[in-house]
């Protein structure tokens, strides 16, 4: 039931339904975390700073510290949990297992769904800061090191496990179910 | 590289030295790993700390009524309603708590960010907004912030050394000398800031206190809870299956303390979650430091005299010495030789270990006195180093156990391509960038302390270790795992190992980079008896054979030697002299850091340490507004760490240094990493400009002003 401090509202996450009452002011953080208690998203700052609590919406990268959980309605939402396919982990995921793209590990499920998002974002031709031809017609530039630094640079590990997770976001690059698998379809982002 | 020499186990190959992805590794990656504010609780109640506005003064009034007033408010806690707290006790780590945890117990406010009150709702959103709205009034009085050489009111103060070492004659020595450096080097408040804020969660679960926990040692805290609640430590139960990161910073703070209050004054669960913002002065900080070193050398750069003086800042609560000249007493000899730690006493937040306390700062002062000393004796920077190493412990006399430092700049040298290296600084260019390149060496204590660990062998062929360990991203629960491996005889795979459970029985902290290593001890002590038993032919009951190890015994044994790890780092930077922007282009760093137990992530761990090193070079600055008496832009906006774009590829690297004391060879490798690396950067930016940086963090208009002042090359 509304009020004048809380609505229900019907959030689309990881393929599935959620509807509940939610206080105006809760975040998507929070909705996820301490509603749904899909706590893979991470709180680091709760400012926008950190990039620990990365979703993908509509496909897209977001902090969802910055986004209300009544201005997700409608939207599909990917957190961590939702990146796998089953058992089969996402190709990002298995990098950064397999190559030790993390310590702590709190920082983790942002840095992997950011990393989703940047390849992604470079399949579609999409440049960075350090993008030297950024003409629309002149397609994805190389995935060199420096390309993937600067696109994640949204996200801080503060243990420092940057050496290995630009490793495993390169291998990943080279799987070619790390840019279709586990994302929305391109009807959903129409 | 080499890896260390592994002792025979039979046929089977030994698991230590072997590479070994994360044990928890799939559960953090898949968002399943649970850390300390992600248990689930029916009824929980949500607490948000409130922070004095005012640096110093007392508390005239709360208004609480219109809070309690507030949608979904239990209570509000401050020191008129609180229960008392027992203060009067040593911690496991020797030391008083930190008054900071110990909250709401007195009116008196001692700094700007100091707890005074939990404010306790129903929801996350209504604490928040609720704490956002109480209205406390002070008292204020003057408050006194400014921290600097020249205070009159530094006194020497030891903390975890003696404040002072002194032997020979250094005036007559600095006399004598044919070269002579004096310099004064400064370096910035820092903070930890670990990814996952301090969070906990308590609950009485009849008589027994249960608190879910993000910390680097459950021991520790059960041990600081009991005694603060002057409850039997028996009934405590503290868990920490998952941290997120801890540097020093995670011991017991405000946060468990109010939680534990709260629950058992609602007697209901109650979570208490820091922000990043209180962060800045709940969870201590590195203090900042203004050192001054003095070296006197013969004209082939034999040091004959040493002066390393240290002062440092800390709160009026709490007494931190942060130990900065305590890295010459291991480092480098010299017939006069005269170190010193002051501290001054502020209006500020408390200070504690932070990564490396002492070696972090104080490498930095004293490893570029020695790049300056090379410049000034014409010697390369790495053959001073080498014809310096020293060969007992300056200050205590005593042998090394073992010291491969030389070893560490040779192979470092080698690989980075040192011998090539014109010294004369300013000339190497690249487009508009000025190239330098940089040394310096590293040490940190090799520690270890007593731990107790069991280990279950179960009728299966199975394995449950058991210590109450903590994981704060060190691979600890891995290394553990092979370790138990290799002393039992067994396949990894066969053994799980359970941590971050108080009730596993008294252990060692993750710090001090002694964690992993007296851990390992009281595993391999246990998993060896429980080997020793099985190959009697024993028939293992349902219930499994169990041993407890304890470690005391064997290590108060140990005969006194200089127990240290070594290193030798190498950076190379660019500098823009028209931006005044310092990147880092590459960095190597070799480590004698004992046997390395897991090599994947092991080497993970030593280039965040040096991550950290470039951070402590070049972004990591707390700026103290001494109008308010709090920090500026106390976030992570406000205060940098290096993020991807920050970061070249740097190398870590080792070479076969296997403690002779220890049964698995481990010194620890937790902070190593760190010590050195700045004063590499620096030496880096010095022979790239010719400007030599003694204030970190070489920032941009930093380079600018000081090329302004120094004439050094310019766009």
């Amino acid at each position: 039931m509304a009020t004048s401090t809380s609505s229900v509202v019907t959030l689309h996450i990881n393929g599935e339904k959620f509807t509940l009452p939610v206080d105006h002011r809760t975040t998507l953080l929070d909705a996820l975390r301490e509603r749904l208690t899909l706590t893979g998203t991470k709180k680091g700052c709760d400012q926008g700073q950190c990039g620990a609590c990365t979703v993908l919406l509509d496909g897209r990268r977001t902090v969802s510290c910055l986004q209300l959980a009544v201005a997700a309605e409608g939207r599909e939402i990917t957190t961590i949990e939702g990146v796998a396919d089953g058992d089969r982990l996402h190709p990002v995921q298995q990098a950064f297992l397999d190559l030790d793209g993390f310590q702590c590990g709190y920082c983790t499920p942002g840095q992997i769904c950011s990393a989703i998002g940047v390849l992604r974002e470079h399949a579609e031709g999409r440049p960075s800061a350090v993008t030297d031809d950024i003409r629309p017609e002149a397609g994805p530039p190389p995935l060199t090191p420096e390309e993937i630094r600067e696109r994640m640079s949204g996200n801080l590990c503060r243990c420092g496990a940057y050496v290995a997770i630009v490793d495993a976001v390169a291998k990943a690059a080279a799987d070619p179910r790390a840019t279709g698998a586990a994302t929305v379809s391109e009807e959903d982002v129409a | 590289m080499t890896t260390a020499t592994t002792p025979r186990t039979g046929t089977r190959a030994p698991s230590v030295g072997t590479a070994r992805t994360r044990v928890e590794g799939r559960e953090k990656v898949t968002g399943a790993a649970r850390y300390a504010g992600e248990i689930p609780f029916a009824g929980l109640v949500h607490g948000w700390l409130v922070l004095s506005t005012v640096a110093h003064g007392r508390i005239r009034a709360l208004d609480t009524e219109p809070v309690l007033a507030m949608p979904g408010v239990l209570a509000v806690l401050d020191h008129r309603n609180a229960p008392r707290l027992n203060t009067d006790f040593a911690s496991l780590l020797g030391m008083r708590p930190d008054p900071t945890c110990a909250v709401f117990q007195h009116g008196r406010v001692p700094h700007r960010g100091w707890p005074v009150a939990l404010v306790l709702a129903e929801t996350s959103e209504q604490a928040r907004e609720a704490a956002e709205s109480l209205v406390v009034h002070y008292e204020e009085e003057p408050h006194d912030t400014d921290f600097g050489a020249d205070r009159p009111d530094a006194y020497r103060a030891d903390g975890i050394m003696p404040a002072v070492t002194e032997k020979g004659d250094l005036e007559a020595e600095l006399a004598a000398a044919d070269v002579v450096v004096d310099a004064e080097y400064t370096t910035p408040e820092e903070h930890h800031n670990p990814m996952e804020p301090h969070a906990a969660t308590a609950h009485w679960d009849g008589d027994r206190l249960e608190v879910f926990d993000s910390n680097q040692g459950a021991t520790w805290v059960v041990g600081d809870l009991a005694n603060l609640f002057s409850i039997d430590p028996a009934t405590v139960r503290v868990r920490s299956e998952h941290v997120g990161g801890g540097f020093g910073s995670k011991g017991v703070r405000a946060h468990q303390v109010a939680a534990v209050m709260a629950a058992s004054v609602l007697r209901r669960p109650v979570r208490v979650v820091m922000t990043r913002r209180q962060m800045f002065t709940l969870i201590g900080y590195r203090s900042p430091t203004v050192q001054r070193i003095r070296l006197g050398a013969d004209a082939d750069g034999r040091i004959r005299a040493l002066e390393h003086r240290s002062l440092s800042a800390t709160s009026t609560v709490f007494e931190f010495v942060e130990p900065s000249s305590g890295v010459a007493r291991v480092m480098y000899d010299a017939d006069a030789h005269r170190t010193e730690n002051r501290v001054v006493r502020l209006d500020v937040p408390s200070p504690t270990f932070m990564r490396a306390p002492g070696e972090a700062p104080g490498s930095f002062a004293l490893e570029s006195a020695m790049d300056e000393l090379a410049v000034a004796c014409g010697q390369d920077p790495v053959a001073l180093r080498l014809r310096n190493d020293a060969e007992r412990g300056p200050v205590s006399g005593l042998p090394f156990a073992s010291r491969r430092l030389s070893d560490c700049f040779r192979e470092g040298a080698r690989r980075f391509g040192w011998a090539d290296r014109d010294p004369r600084p300013g000339l190497r260019r690249d487009g508009r960038w000025l190239l330098g390149t940089g040394t310096a060496a590293a040490s940190f204590p090799a520690g270890v302390a007593p731990s107790t660990a069991t280990v279950t062998a179960h009728p299966d062929g199975r394995f449950t270790v058991r210590i109450a360990a903590a994981d704060i991203g060190t691979g600890a629960r891995t290394a553990l795992t092979l370790v138990a491996a290799d002393a039992l005889h067994a396949d990894p795979e066969r053994i799980h190992v359970r941590i971050g459970d108080s009730d596993f029985g008294p252990a060692m902290i993750a710090g001090g980079s002694m964690g992993t290593r007296s851990w390992s001890w009281a595993v391999q002590t246990a998993a060896q008896e429980v080997r020793e038993r099985l190959a009697l032919g024993t028939d293992i009951p349902a219930e499994g054979i169990t041993v407890r190890a304890n470690t005391a015994e064997a290590i108060g044994a140990l005969t006194p030697a200089e127990r240290h790890s070594f290193g030798a780092q190498f950076a190379e930077v660019a500098v823009d002299p028209g931006t005044g922007e310092v990147r880092v282009r590459r960095m190597l760093g070799i480590f004698a850091a004992g046997r390395i137990v897991n090599p994947l992530t092991a080497r993970n761990q030593l280039l965040g340490g040096m991550i950290w090193g470039i951070s402590m070079a070049l972004h990591e600055e707390a700026v103290r507004d001494h109008a308010s008496g709090g920090l500026v832009g106390a976030d992570l906006a406000g205060y940098h760490v290096p993020t991807h774009a920050d970061v070249p590829r740097i190398e870590a690297d080792w070479i076969d240094d296997p403690d002779p004391n220890d049964p698995v060879g481990i010194k620890g490798i937790g902070e190593i990493g760190i010590v050195g690396a700045a004063a590499a950067v620096a030496n880096a930016v010095w022979h790239a400009t010719g400007v030599r940086h003694r204030t970190l963090p070489i920032r941009p208009d930093r380079v600018l002003s000081a090329a302004a002042r120094e004439g050094a090359p310019d766009a």
